[in-house]
């Protein structure tokens, strides 16, 4: 049984939330579509600026997506317990699976186009290299949350487990923000801000469950 | 300073450019572009771009690559900063001060400074310590050809090149970066050799603003920083004069700055690099390929002197 929020319980409306989901889903596509328009299509539909180097266009936005779908799955939370729309938590799970496509992307591009696929050069510049390890490690602690976030899971692991698991986007978090700090070459301000959203995303949680 | 009302020439996008551009894209279309992509990656082509004899067998990278992405942090960090904050900057009248160990010091006007001075296309290859490249139709004249008109005294040893410092022309310069002006050198033999050049033009045409307008240092074989833009001062010194990053970031870049990829930057390696248009890396060469300047350096390690 679902449970009523005491803000929505007008008689029974209609539930907006599937009509939202078929939203939601256009605007995370959004990026890919543009992308491709942009990279193959010279932009005929979306417009922008000739695309110079087309593999760091990919790796910049599939990597920015995923950064603030993460953000955007983290604020979830705080924000169906500051607001009480408790239907919002039902796009969580949509949410952080984006989070983790576009992550996957991202590092995938990296490994094909930069590495060619050859397991021991990946290895040794993801060793060496603390800001790709970071990143790399992101995308790794995805990986569990991801294949775990469905119902038959959730009943295997037990709620309580599910929920220790799923802590990992906190650190995920952390690390994706760090990966985008640590590569510019001079400290610029558009990871500096997503930094800042991150920290008040977990002060705003810290402030709500207090 | 008033600002002239009329257009000044690079703000004009030449007709034949836009029309090539267009035409470009067209062709592009037409080739089938999955063909391409499966054909290993080249992306960009300018099949009738035009080529000068032995100077680099690569495609040239599109006039829209070689103005639009551009690393100048003086108009911005983003690749596409230079182009939309460049288009006001004024290069006329332009004047460079000669000083240091040097018969005369003294300040020219450009066109004085150029007076009688051959230039010639050269197509060069740069690499970014970035990790990208391009190809380049720069124009140019030789460096060692204005040394040796300037006649620098016996006790030159380097030659210093500074970028103009102008915070309301230049609006990077207002955030603490990089301690401005940016500054750039060379050892004599390195400003002497016949590939050094100071660039004056792009594609045949004047250079634009957010390229190094109106005169700046191109070294092939050396990562692109070592290139000082819209230079105002040069300088010849007994001592190695301080360069911008390597002040910045000692540890991340060298002085030299020769292209090598068996040495990599601290967070990434130099062994490849993405030509740009392209989607996989190649090989990074050498010297940027430039073999013929290995004599410069011989008996150094350039792993030390990176």
């Amino acid at each position: 049984m679902p449970i009523t929020s005491p803000i929505s319980s007008a008689p029974a409306t209609k539930d907006w939330v599937p009509a939202a989901k078929v939203g939601v889903w256009a605007v995370l596509l959004a990026p890919i579509a543009i992308l491709a328009d942009r990279i193959f299509l010279f932009g005929q539909f979306t417009g922008g600026d000739f695309v110079d180097d087309p593999v760091e266009l990919i790796q910049h936005w599939t990597g920015t997506a995923s950064m603030i779908v993460l953000l955007l799955t983290l604020a979830i939370t705080p924000f169906r317990l500051l607001s009480g729309i408790n239907k919002v938590q039902r796009f969580r799970r949509l949410l952080g699976l984006f989070s983790f496509l576009y992550a996957s992307l991202h590092v995938f591009s990296y490994f094909i186009f930069d590495q060619r696929m050859q397991l021991g050069p990946i290895a040794e510049d993801v060793l060496e290299r603390n800001w790709i390890l970071v990143g790399f490690l992101a995308w790794v602690l995805l990986i569990p949350l991801a294949v775990t976030s469905t119902s038959g899971w959730i009943r295997r692991m037990g709620g309580k487990r599910w929920n220790r698991l799923h802590k990992l986007i906190y650190p995920a978090g952390g690390l994706i923000v760090l990966h985008f700090l640590w590569q510019t070459k001079v400290l610029e301000t558009e990871p500096l801000v997503y930094t800042a959203v991150l920290l008040v995303l977990f002060i705003a949680r810290w402030w709500v469950r207090r | 300073m008033a600002r002239s009302n009329h257009p000044h020439p690079s703000e004009v996008t030449p007709e034949s450019i836009y029309l090539n551009r267009r035409a470009f894209i067209k062709r592009a279309a037409a080739a089938g572009i999955g063909g391409t992509l499966v054909a290993g990656g080249v992306w960009a082509r300018q099949k009738d771009a035009p080529r000068v004899e032995g100077t680099s067998d690569d495609e040239l990278t599109p006039w829209e690559t070689v103005t639009g992405y551009n690393n100048f942090y003086e108009f911005g960090t983003g690749k596409s900063d230079p182009k939309r904050n460049a288009q006001n900057f004024r290069t006329d009248p332009w004047s460079i001060e000669v000083t240091g160990e040097v018969s005369e010091e003294r300040t020219f006007a450009l066109d004085e400074l150029m007076d009688g001075l051959t230039v010639d296309e050269r197509i060069y290859r740069m690499r970014c310590v970035e990790g990208w490249s391009m190809v380049i139709p720069w124009n140019g004249i030789m460096l060692k050809d204005l040394i040796e008109r300037l006649g620098p005294t016996e006790e030159a040893n380097y030659v210093e090149f500074t970028t103009l410092l102008d915070r309301r022309q230049m609006p990077g310069q207002n955030s603490p970066i990089l301690p401005w002006p940016y500054v750039e050198a060379l050892r004599m033999d390195e400003a002497l050799h016949p590939l050094t050049i100071l660039a004056t033009g792009v594609y045949g045409k004047d250079l634009p603003p957010q390229n190094g307008a109106p005169i700046r240092l191109v070294v092939p074989w050396k990562y692109g920083f070592k290139g000082a833009k819209s230079i105002v001062r040069i300088r010849f010194t007994k001592r190695q004069p301080r360069t911008t990053w390597n002040e910045a970031i000692p540890r991340e870049y060298g002085f030299y700055a020769n292209v090598n990829p068996n040495v990599d930057h601290p967070r990434w390696s130099q062994a490849t690099e993405r030509r740009l248009g392209e989607f996989f890396r190649r090989d990074t060469l050498m010297f940027n390929g430039y073999d013929e300047v290995a004599p410069l350096y011989e008996g150094m390690d350039l792993a030390r002197y990176y």
